[in-house]
């Protein structure tokens, strides 16, 4: 399953969703794709009786531009300050540890992030951002298709 | 002169950003300043030649926790405008939406934002892994309260569904069935809700507010009523701007509010709950005297026994909605464009929104006022702490700040909102 986190709005917060919508245009079998909003309690919901999961977000990590973070949720928890849900209180990194908490992570999460340039209002994303989306759907699509071997 | 310090980076588990700047001069509070920092967002401007029929949709991006409650009042003001009424299944199934957004919000509040501070936990997160079967009871809670408000709004977040004159489509009463089965849940775990939080030790905090809510001839108020005080205050909505005030105050992006000859006053659960404790079903007002409430509320640390009432209260008000829903024929009322001048009031889960739009001949907005309820409380939220910090001076720092954000918590702001939301500095001279 691939989440795309991030709100379309925001500028390089669209970053998730844009991700997310290269795989809704390739309609791979068996692959489900969603957008949300990054609410963490959502999340857990989203990703309910799926196997592997691959989320995606905008970060605010103070790095370059464009640059990739990926973290194997299954192996290390996240950094709360990277994904933060900026305006409510419950982010990505926390909806993550609560349902390792509550055992409802799935088998395998990955979630990838991408340092973003700007989050100020209107749609569209910066140079740096847009070519890290492209980047992180070649990888994530390698991922699937190695899963699958 | 002693300097003393205190500073929160960030308010944690608060909608929004925000920062508490507090000065202690000689051994006494000499000044508390709520800063909002999160810039303004200009939503009053943007509306400025949209079409009447846009602003649900519009006001709905102020905020993704309750977007219905803008909805509610952008929708409820523009048919004022329009001099139409939306009554009948229309205005319940208004109501039964609202009930959704209040069980999400309050639900995600109560277990999440705040009952970490009771229990001593630094976040929900902790809490979960000492009480998980707990923490899935609020998140099965909350979850029942977003099917509620995707049901019959079309989506989560940003609804679709809603429209000035009604929806765009309606359910039937099949389609609300396995709904009813949820509350029935909902309900039982509403009310284990209130047990639990009633078990959580609560500061000796009474204070003398100024409550203000709507009231409603028969029904705990959502969408319509008049707007009163616990000091007399009984008003048409209409009538708002004649009564409260905005100012702009350096400190902050979210601008103050005051009402003529009371000054601070305090919306929200506790105030719809003070003045309308005898409009509560009769199983909500037995939950509250159980959990050792009386019909009036001061204590704002007890605000989070009065979101659990609430959402008690929610259920049953849906499970009755539900009960007794027959299908309309068209799902919205029509209206015809013409000028006007249209005011709005109703009950978000933190308290009153007022809207109000002024429309031209084609119905092209021309004018938009709104004032949520967390810029409504933000002169309270820092008269609280003025009083708390007073008496609690002698408290290690760490201890004091902590109790400081748990203060603010118990309003559940929606800084986003309130800029249309813990960077705490205690300066002690």
């Amino acid at each position: 399953m691939v989440i795309g986190v991030g709100n379309s709005y925001r500028g390089d917060d669209g970053a998730g969703p844009a991700v997310a919508r290269r795989f809704t245009a390739q309609r791979l079998d068996g692959l489900r794709v969603c957008e949300q909003s990054g609410e963490g309690a959502a999340l857990i919901e989203a990703w309910q009786g799926a196997d592997a999961v691959f989320v995606i977000d905008a970060v605010d990590a103070g790095a370059e531009p464009g640059a990739v973070f990926r973290f194997d949720a299954s192996e290390q928890s996240l950094p709360s300050r990277f994904f933060a849900y900026s305006t409510h209180a419950f982010s990505v990194a926390e909806g993550i540890e609560l349902a390792r908490v509550l055992r409802r992570l799935p088998q395998r999460l990955v979630v990838y992030g991408i340092q973003g340039e700007s989050f100020s209002d209107g749609a569209g994303l910066s140079g740096p951002v847009q070519r890290a989306v492209n980047r992180v759907a070649d990888r994530i699509g390698e991922e699937l298709q190695a899963r699958d071997a | 002169m002693k300097t003393r310090t205190i500073r929160v980076d960030n308010l944690a588990r608060v909608e929004g950003e925000g920062a508490l700047h507090i000065t202690v001069k000689d051994g006494a509070v000499s000044d508390v300043r709520l800063s909002i920092y999160e810039p303004p967002r200009f939503f009053e401007a943007l509306l400025r030649g949209r079409r009447y029929g846009e602003a649900p949709d519009i006001t709905a991006r102020i905020c993704g926790i309750c977007p219905i409650a803008y909805q509610m009042s952008a929708v409820h003001a523009m048919e004022d405008a329009l001099g139409i009424t939306v009554d009948g299944p229309l205005r319940d199934l208004r109501r039964l939406i609202y009930c959704g957004e209040w069980i999400e919000s309050h639900v995600l509040h109560v277990y999440m934002l705040h009952a970490p501070d009771f229990l001593g936990y630094p976040d929900a997160i902790q809490l979960a892994a000492k009480f998980p079967a707990i923490v899935q009871r609020g998140l099965q809670l909350k979850k029942a309260g977003n099917a509620m408000v995707a049901l019959l709004g079309g989506r989560e977040i940003h609804p679709v569904n809603v429209r000035v004159g009604g929806f765009y489509r309606v359910p039937t009463r099949a389609e609300l069935a396995p709904l009813a089965e949820r509350l029935r849940w909902a309900r039982d775990a509403a009310l284990e809700t209130v047990r639990w939080v009633a078990t959580f030790g609560y500061p000796a905090f009474d204070q003398d507010y100024t409550f203000v809510a709507l009231r409603h001839a028969a029904e705990y108020p959502f969408n319509e009523g008049r707007l009163v005080s616990n000091r007399g205050l009984d008003i048409a909505v209409r009538e708002y701007e004649d009564h409260f005030s905005e100012e702009h105050v350096e400190h902050s992006n979210a601008l103050h509010s005051t009402l003529k000859g009371a000054g601070v006053y305090f919306v929200g659960p506790m105030a719809r709950y003070s003045l309308n404790f005898d409009r509560l079903s009769p199983l909500a007002q037995e939950a509250a005297r159980s959990a050792g409430l009386g019909p009036v509320c001061r204590n704002p640390f007890q605000s989070i026994i009065v979101r659990s009432v609430e959402t008690v209260y929610a259920c049953d008000e849906a499970l009755r909605i539900i009960d007794e829903y027959e299908m309309p024929e068209k799902p919205f009322v029509t209206a015809a464009a013409r000028a006007g001048t249209g005011y709005a009031c109703t009950e978000a889960p933190r308290g009153i929104l007022y809207h109000r739009y002024r429309l031209d001949e084609q119905g092209l907005i021309q004018a938009a006022k709104i004032v949520p309820p967390t810029s409504q409380n933000q002169k309270s939220i820092e008269a609280d702490l003025r009083t708390f910090v007073a008496g609690h001076l002698d408290l290690p720092k760490e201890e004091l700040t902590l109790q400081c954000e748990q203060a603010i918590r118990n309003y559940d702001p929606c800084i986003s909102c309130a800029t249309h939301f813990l960077k705490l500095d205690i300066t002690r001279l």
